[in-house]
């Protein structure tokens, strides 16, 4: 069995889930949940393009 | 003045449920590290046990599809030993993937290396859906 996920699609996924984990665990209301697990994915999802551009920034 | 009677059948009535909510708060943990969202599903948190087993089954199975490592006991590189922990957080997934000898192979590219971490996480990630448990058993959590 194998999976292949481009780079950014891996850390797509990996937020997904975080979030999700997140979210339930750290809110009490199922609003708060959904709110908070989006607002952790966004954070990720973000995240990882600006660490890209600043590798990049370091690079050249 | 209270009636003496009423309040020993109050403290008879109530003792059962201190202990079955004590029971659950060891029992629940346990549950939700061994079946991922099991602890919640015990609970009757159907929705939320779902919501944690689907996150933490994709990540864990992904992280195989990925031919991320499994690690097993190890004394050697403290991440290693780390890396162990981590997994060992999977529960019952972590001895299947290890009985099954799935996670063994060579890390020979750059998306395998994510496995591994995929593979941790989701042992990171049980862990903290195992203590959500618990606090929903001990009634720190709705």
């Amino acid at each position: 069995m194998t999976f292949e996920l481009s780079h950014y699609n891996a850390a797509l996924l990996f937020a997904l889930c975080a979030s999700t984990v997140f979210g339930i665990t750290q809110r009490s209301s199922p609003r708060d949940m959904f709110r908070y697990g989006a607002y952790c994915f966004v954070l990720f999802a973000v995240g990882v393009v600006v660490a890209s551009w600043l590798m990049w920034l370091i690079k050249h | 003045m209270p009636n003496p009677q009423t309040a020993i059948a109050n403290q008879r009535s109530a003792k059962p449920a201190v202990s079955q909510a004590g029971s659950m708060a060891t029992i629940a943990p346990i549950a939700g590290w061994l079946i991922p969202g099991l602890g919640h599903f015990i609970q009757r948190r159907y929705i939320r046990g779902l919501l944690l087993m689907l996150a933490v089954f994709i990540m864990f199975f992904a992280g195989l599809g990925m031919q991320g490592k499994v690690y097993g006991f190890n004394t050697g590189d403290l991440l290693d030993i780390l890396g162990f922990i981590g997994d060992l957080g999977s529960g019952l997934l972590y001895f299947l993937a290890r009985s099954m000898d799935w996670g063994a192979g060579n890390i020979h590219r750059a998306v395998a290396d994510y496995g591994t971490k995929y593979i941790v996480v989701a042992g990171l990630l049980n862990v903290i859906a195992a203590v959500d448990a618990h606090h929903i058993a001990i009634g720190k959590k709705p």
